[in-house]
């Protein structure tokens, strides 16, 4: 022990540890109730209070989702939009930092100029709808993919990852006859594959979670991912949103049982991927930390 | 590299020509940047170009550019418009509380991981404190719905502990910011921990060995060691806190509003949407999103140079 323990330091330990530990169940709790009432039957929802083991698992909440496309399909599309969206947003990201990250760069600190300024102004919600919209982007996916596709943040981040990699490297490559694109390609990316894993996982979490940019741009029900369909399904048939019409793909309104297994769909690859990005994120935000 | 390749064969022909292939070589990062650039220009600056039709009266008809001039129409209506102090006062009062509860709790929470000893205690907390962060708002918002509503299992607790009826946290208007800060705080506190985890683990643990041998006790400890090293990562992320003051987070007031708590729940970025997109009134809101824009760069530069005036390096 580094410290002679007094008696408040035992009393300011004892209750650190039992705050902290219930903050941390209280973050995850709430998915166990939700994941359990999920499996659970509409009358043991209604009448057990708080729980984590249904006293018998039936599957009706999840076989009223698949009842109608709807779900299934938003599931796909939301799929559909995180992958290429990611993938977009990575080709975007990598060749806009790679010239960004030259010292000796015609123009250089020029752009990182109009780069950084995106960070305290922009456009607004309206004036960038009207671009997607004379872009005649409303109903396709590219207005889920496009807009979002850079992040200035990450772009920050990566080319400050990009400077660290010593030049020396880089140099001996293009001696040897290698095109900048050629050295980019095979030197620069494969040194790169932790940074390029981080910000993939980053981008696609955005994208999975992105519910505005269709809520803005998608006015076909049809074409809507499942952040959209979700928001419908549990927070307007609930009344809580006006205007509200619930989807008529739909023979009946939904149960609380199912409302609670279209959140644990919405939650899920989440969580799944959680692992590999915890790996990650921390490292992520430090290099952005220490270079702003 | 080049030239020493060059000194090599010496002569001028290949001078002329190593230099056109350095050239060509680097032509490479010129149409590397192109994809980049261009969304730059038109996912960013081209909104921001058209900014402009707050000072117009936009049609979609007659275009942007045959859209008459208006002037400042819009925002001298805005500004004597009612709705414009509701909106100021909403919008301040949630940023206000985000401000006095939401940002010093990951600090709290960071001095309070600190002090944690066991190593495997504190990485489960982390990785569970982190958790909400990556989840989305409409998740969120359905989880405080299910939790929190008439039947949900908070207020059947509640009934059960002796409450006379049921509390309406999602339709009265007097629970909205209590939920609205209480969300923030649950999905970004253990994440904003990082930044300042990071600061606290480059201090020298001798210092802290120097303290104990000259007596300082943990509190002692924390005045003069520990909160000195994360005074800077402080006051950086408030001054990026104060440049948001106006902004208080489209998607999770839009979720959590509804037409019951409608007198509380309308800030600036609600509103926007509602008049803009559902409405069509594209150059009034515009010109209410550019009010808002103004107030916040202007807040982001002055609080920059407040930062500089005592001492600290600021962000830019």
């Amino acid at each position: 022990m580094r410290y002679k323990r007094s008696w408040l330091s035992v009393i300011f330990d004892t209750f650190n540890y039992l705050f902290l530990g219930l903050f941390a169940c209280s973050t995850i709790l709430p998915f166990l109730y939700v994941l359990a009432c999920s499996f659970s039957s509409e009358k043991e929802i209604l009448e057990r209070p708080f729980y984590i083991i249904p006293r018998k698992i039936q599957l009706t909440a999840y076989e009223y989702i698949f009842s109608s496309p709807t779900l299934p399909r938003a599931f796909l599309i939301s799929i559909f939009v995180t992958v290429a969206g990611a993938a977009t947003a990575m080709f975007f990201t990598l060749t806009l930092a790679y010239p960004l990250s030259k010292k000796n760069l015609v123009g250089r600190n020029f752009l990182l100029a109009l780069i950084s300024f995106t960070l305290v102004f922009g456009g607004g919600m309206i004036p960038t709808f009207l671009v997607i919209k004379n872009l005649g982007f409303i109903n396709k996916f590219w207005a889920l993919i496009l807009p979002g596709a850079i992040s200035t943040w990450n772009l920050l981040v990566v080319k400050n990852f990009f400077q660290e990699i010593p030049q020396e490297m880089e140099d001996s490559a293009r001696v040897d006859g290698c095109s900048a694109l050629g050295t980019f390609l095979k030197i620069v990316l494969p040194l790169s594959m932790p940074v390029i894993a981080t910000f993939t996982l980053f981008y696609a979490v955005g994208y999975w979670n992105d519910y505005r940019s269709s809520l803005l741009y998608m006015t076909d029900n049809k074409k809507w991912p499942l952040q959209l369909v979700l928001r419908q399904i549990v927070l307007m048939a609930a009344g809580n949103i006006d205007g509200a019409t619930f989807d008529e793909a739909y023979t009946q309104p939904p149960l609380e049982g199912s409302k609670n297994a279209v959140i644990i769909f919405g939650t899920v690859p989440i969580l799944l991927v959680y692992p590999f990005l915890q790996k990650h994120f921390v490292k992520g935000i430090m290099i952005g930390a220490i270079k702003g | 590299m080049n030239s020493a390749s060059v000194q090599l064969h010496g002569n001028k022909k290949s001078k002329g020509k190593s230099k056109l292939t350095t050239i060509r070589k680097d032509l490479w990062l010129y149409i590397l940047l192109i994809p980049g650039l261009l969304h730059y220009l038109i996912f960013k600056y081209l909104p921001m170009w058209g900014i402009l039709i707050a000072f117009k009266d936009y049609n979609a008809y007659l275009g942007f550019f045959d859209s008459p001039w208006v002037g400042f129409k819009h925002f001298t209506d805005f500004f004597s418009n009612p709705d414009f102090r509701k909106l100021l006062s909403n919008t301040l009062i949630i940023s206000f509380y985000n401000l006095v509860f939401g940002f010093p709790a990951p600090v709290i929470m960071a001095l309070m991981l600190n002090e944690i000893r066991k190593e495997w205690y504190k990485r489960t907390i982390q990785t569970l404190v982190y958790i909400p962060h990556f989840i989305s708002w409409v998740i969120i918002a359905s989880l405080t719905y299910t939790l929190f509503n008439s039947q949900g299992v908070v207020n059947r607790y509640l009934l059960q502990m002796g409450w006379e009826k049921t509390v309406p946290f999602l339709t009265d208007g007097e629970y909205f910011r209590g939920m609205i800060i209480g969300q923030t705080i649950w999905k970004e506190t253990g994440f904003g921990t990082i930044i300042y985890l990071a600061a606290l683990s480059g201090v020298d643990p001798q210092l802290y060995e120097a303290a104990i041998i000259d007596g300082a006790n943990r509190f002692k400890q924390l005045w003069h060691i520990t909160l000195p090293s994360i005074k800077s990562t402080v006051v950086t992320l408030l001054i990026l806190r104060l440049g948001h003051i106006l902004d208080n987070g489209f998607d999770q007031i839009f979720l959590m509003s509804n037409s019951l708590n409608r007198k509380v729940s309308e800030v600036f970025d609600v509103y926007v949407y509602t008049i803009g997109i559902t409405r069509g009134a594209f150059s009034y809101s515009t010109a209410v999103g550019l009010f808002k824009g103004v107030i916040g760069i202007i807040l982001i530069y002055s609080a920059n140079w407040l930062a500089k005036k005592v001492g600290e390096s600021g962000l830019f």
